[in-house]
């Protein structure tokens, strides 16, 4: 002990003793990885500073920039309007009243989000494209000209299709929470149904209604797949073909815009949230009364029937039936699909888990211990996460590794590094969201029990953690396995995935071969709903 | 873990925990003069206090008095801005060194027990002997069982356990390696009601007969006094009184101590001569507790406490105040009394004495004890 004096007050010059404070070694590695993390947007910052200004101005001004930044415009804002109009009525209809197999409308309304959008494309093109399925039933009867499914209708159709589950999913959650017993207050106040309804359910709900809007904004400016196969230029789609073009700048240009628009959309979130205080806390467990449709059964019915049909039915029907017929006619010239790729597929996503729960650990440790400033960044740093779309993601990190480390471009080092940047606050989320659940008087007991802190850490705190981060690590594989964009530009020369394979195949053609990995994938995408509703269980008990 | 180099073979030693404490007038703890700032607000100041050997010592006082943190300061949790704190002779902390948790034995209950959930109750108990061989481990953890009676709950999770025997767990986890002080952080506040008297006793039970010098925290003084070899009230981060529970309860140095312990009203007296003149009367100086002389003409606070005084139905005339509340306790009433002076007053009465709100009552002063009595302001 007597060496240990200076030792100590060491320690206690930067208060690490006390356990409440956040340890040096800590801090440092989360700054690290927060600059890690960081290191695509600089490229963004580095580019523009290289260009000349007069050029930059006039990329940002030309003809066809202000055309994509309108039909992204349009784009987002009418998905998210149509994204509320079929989300809150469901919400509605299958929380309050007495629609006939609730349970039943509930499951298929909220599957949908597990098709990934730019296979409900691929299955919506195939099904009423030039020559597709429906016109080639329908072509016997006379009928030659069916509405035109691509650009703006079909990106918007797809797109709302597979998106409203946000809204619906959030304003279910509003309304589930907040006390029936101030609607029956409204009605004793002498209010009709609908009254009570303006005056008092919808401004509870606003906040979750919007909450879920500004998810599908989001989703919607950052998706490459839909847009791309509806042939609809919108952003994300024109900085791929200019990144394959070659044509930095332009690329680099539509990126900050399209940034722009994201940090915007976020902006207005995070105010959002910082409002919601008051709005829906109020924790009654009576359920308002609920609402006889009467004559309006038929069509809430009918609503809730189209909406699965076309959500749901629809898309699996078609990859079903790609399976059924997949030898006959829809085999192609195209290689067909090896067990490799799956191989690669599963590998990648394993490395990107794995990368990911370690790196969101003292992430995940910081944001859950720490009251300091620092304790901050890990939630600011998932921003980067969510708001970078892939593409954005995908052409920074192309150009960056090429400039600063070329071993590593053309690599699977590069994919999983970008995987790691997306989807990494999903497992700082798991995690932190468990650590919050322990007491910090466990860490103390096991002090007071003689072991150091670090011991402490590892026999207390891992395994009760162990959850949380299987969860979080489960969640990146998963989301992993199905990202598109940027997996398609950063994927080493002859690395096939299931991704990758699908956007080949969608390409040239030949959708037969599509069938199996498509249903994979929406499996895959199942299986990580499926462990974010688990999560969702286990910490509401 | 440097534990079982001072200490003796771990069986060897439980066997003298049967026994009494071997000195009772050493001292096993000593705060001198600690002090915690938090930025620029003051949560422990200038704090002295001594615990000897095989003591239960209860720092009592109102939430945000300091009481928590100096629990956290003995224990190493926090750190002390000034003072020493010495345990067992040895300084574990003072202004520039700084010994940490795991490094000073001592023990601790948590207020919500903080038993490990992914652990049984062997495992729990097991956790802190880390230097003892399996069958030595084993030997305590059962010794340990035996002490708190869980001996056929060994292999349950805790939560599988209730309330009492959750807190038993975690009593016979921090006592396994032997700690020089236990520390209890509020250990009845999260039992309800009827099994906190039940628990009181059996814990106390526990430690005399571990032998353990213990500190425990609380706000409850009912709890304080039952329990404790001495009390220590706490005020605004310093200790105003020290004693065994009876003699603080009977003459509470301070007003603050006073108004804090039990239902305490003060009665206004003015002092003339050998009498003191009151709202309800007036007495001889020989009731009160102490020479009063020095406060001749002027007034003093007298402490009166519901049993001290009884409620006299009477005419208007006589009467020296109303009844203005009536709370009912089951077993007895507890009149408030407003006087005609002014000062309120309770007196404890059987349920069957009823007075209703409103009622004019003259007080007797039927306390059977000196009492204590404060200089006005």
């Amino acid at each position: 002990m007597a060496t240990g004096d200076r030792e100590r007050v060491a320690e206690q010059t930067h208060g690490a003793t006390t356990g409440r404070s956040t340890p040096r070694v800590l801090s440092a590695i989360a700054v690290a990885i927060t600059l890690l993390v960081l290191s695509p947007l600089a490229w963004l910052v580095m580019r523009a500073g290289e260009m000349e200004t007069i050029r930059a101005i006039e990329l940002l001004t030309s003809e066809t920039t202000v055309d994509v930044t309108i039909n992204s415009i349009v784009l987002v804002g009418t998905v998210t309007a149509l994204a509320i109009v079929v989300g809150v009525p469901l919400a509605i209809l299958t929380v309050q009243t007495d629609l006939p197999f609730r349970r039943f409308w509930t499951v298929t309304a909220a599957l949908p989000l597990v098709v990934p959008s730019y296979i409900g494309a691929f299955a919506f093109v195939s099904a009423f494209g030039p020559h597709g399925h429906l016109s080639n039933l329908l072509s016997p009867l006379g009928i030659e000209q069916i509405p035109a499914i691509y650009g703006l209708p079909g990106a918007t159709l797809v797109l709302t299709l597979f998106t409203y589950p946000y809204v619906f999913l959030t304003t279910r959650a509003a309304l589930l929470s907040f006390d029936g017993t101030i609607v029956e207050a409204a009605r004793s106040l002498n209010h009709t149904r609908w009254q009570a309804f303006k005056r008092v359910t919808l401004p509870q709900i606003a906040p979750g209604i919007a909450a879920g809007g500004l998810l599908v904004a989001l989703y919607t400016l950052g998706d490459f797949g839909t847009p791309s196969i509806m042939k609809y230029d919108v952003f994300t789609r024109m900085i791929y073909n200019e990144f394959g073009a070659q044509r930095i700048d332009y690329a680099a240009v539509l990126s900050w815009l399209l940034l722009a628009m994201a940090v915007a959309i976020l902006a207005v979130e995070s105010r959002l949230e910082a409002g919601r205080d008051g709005a829906y806390v109020s924790r009654g467990s009576r359920r308002p009364g609920e609402i006889k449709l009467g004559r309006w059964k038929l069509p809430a019915l009918l609503f809730c029937g189209g909406v699965a049909t076309l959500g749901l039915a629809l898309p699996i029907g078609i990859l079903l039936h790609w399976l059924v017929r997949g030898g006959i006619g829809y085999q192609g010239a195209g290689r067909a699909f090896e067990l490799a790729f799956a191989w690669n597929s599963l590998s990648v996503a394993a490395a990107a888990a794995l990368v990911s729960v370690v790196v969101a650990l003292p992430l995940a440790y910081l944001a859950a211990r720490s009251d300091t400033r620092l304790g901050s960044l890990p939630d600011r740093l998932s921003y980067v996460g969510y708001a970078v779309p892939g593409v954005v993601l995908g052409l920074a990190l192309v150009y960056l590794s090429l400039k600063y480390v070329p071993f590593a471009y053309n690599t699977v080092i590069l994919l999983v590094f970008a995987y790691v940047v997306r989807f990494m606050p999903q497992a700082v989320g798991t995690t932190k969201s468990s650590l919050l659940q322990i007491d910090p008087s466990y860490v103390e007991a096991a002090r007071s029990l003689g072991y150091q802190p670090l011991t402490a850490f590892r026999k207390v705190v891992l395994p009760l953690i162990a959850p949380g981060i299987a969860a979080g690590g489960a969640l990146v594989f998963l989301t992993t396995m199905k990202e598109l964009p940027a997996t398609l530009m950063l994927q080493p020369f002859g690395f096939e995935t299931f991704v990758t394979y699908i956007w080949r195949v969608q390409e040239s053609g030949y959708y037969g071969q599509a069938a199996i990995p498509a249903l994979v994938l929406v499996v895959v995408s199942g299986l990580s709903m499926l462990v974010i509703l688990r999560r969702e269980q286990h910490n509401a008990t | 873990m440097q534990r079982s180099t001072d200490t003796h073979d771990t069986t060897a030693a439980f066997d003298s925990v049967e026994t009494a404490v071997e000195d009772p007038t050493a001292t096993v703890l000593e705060l001198d003069g600690i002090a915690k700032d938090y930025g620029h607000e003051c949560a422990v100041e200038d704090l002295s206090l001594s615990v000897r050997d095989g003591e239960l010592l209860t720092m009592l006082g109102p939430s945000g008095c300091g009481k928590t943190t100096t629990l956290r300061m003995i224990a190493g949790l926090e750190q002390p801005t000034d003072g020493t704190i010495q345990i067992d002779g040895r300084t574990v902390a003072n202004s520039d060194a700084y010994d940490k948790p795991e490094e000073r034995n001592v023990g601790i209950v948590f207020q919500d027990y903080a038993l490990f959930p992914h652990l049984s109750v062997e495992e729990n108990i097991a956790f802190g002997l880390t230097e003892a061989s399996e069958r030595k481990t084993d030997e305590r953890v059962s010794e340990l069982l035996e002490l708190v009676d869980l001996d056929e709950h060994r292999t349950k999770m805790p939560s599988q356990l209730s309330g009492g025997q959750q807190q038993r767990v975690a009593l016979a986890r921090s006592l396994a390696p032997e700690p020089d002080v236990l520390l209890l952080d509020e250990p009845f506040s999260n039992l309800d009601v009827r099994l906190r008297v039940e628990m009181r006793e059996e814990v106390r039970k526990i430690l005399k007969r571990a032998g353990v010098t213990a500190i425990s925290v609380t706000h409850d003084q009912e709890e304080a006094l039952s329990i404790s070899d001495r009390v220590a009230i706490m005020n605004d981060g310093h200790v105003e009184q020290v004693g065994d529970p009876a003699e603080v309860f009977e003459n509470p140095e301070s007003k603050f101590v006073a108004s804090f312990l039990g239902q305490a009203s003060f009665l206004s007296a003015r002092v003339a001569g050998d009498t003191i003149e009151t709202g309800m009367g007036t007495f001889e100086t020989t009731r009160l507790n102490g020479p009063v002389e020095a406060y001749n003409g002027a007034t003093v606070d007298v402490l009166v406490r519901p049993d001290d005084l009884r409620a006299v139905p009477s005419a208007e005339s006589t009467a020296d105040g109303y009844v203005t509340q009536r709370q009912y306790n089951g077993p007895s009433f507890v009149y408030r009394v407003t006087l005609h002076s002014g000062d309120v007053v309770h007196c404890l009465h059987n349920h069957s004495e009823s007075f209703e709100p409103g009622e004019p009552v003259e007080i007797d002063l039927t306390a059977d004890h000196p009492l204590a009595w404060y200089p006005t302001g």
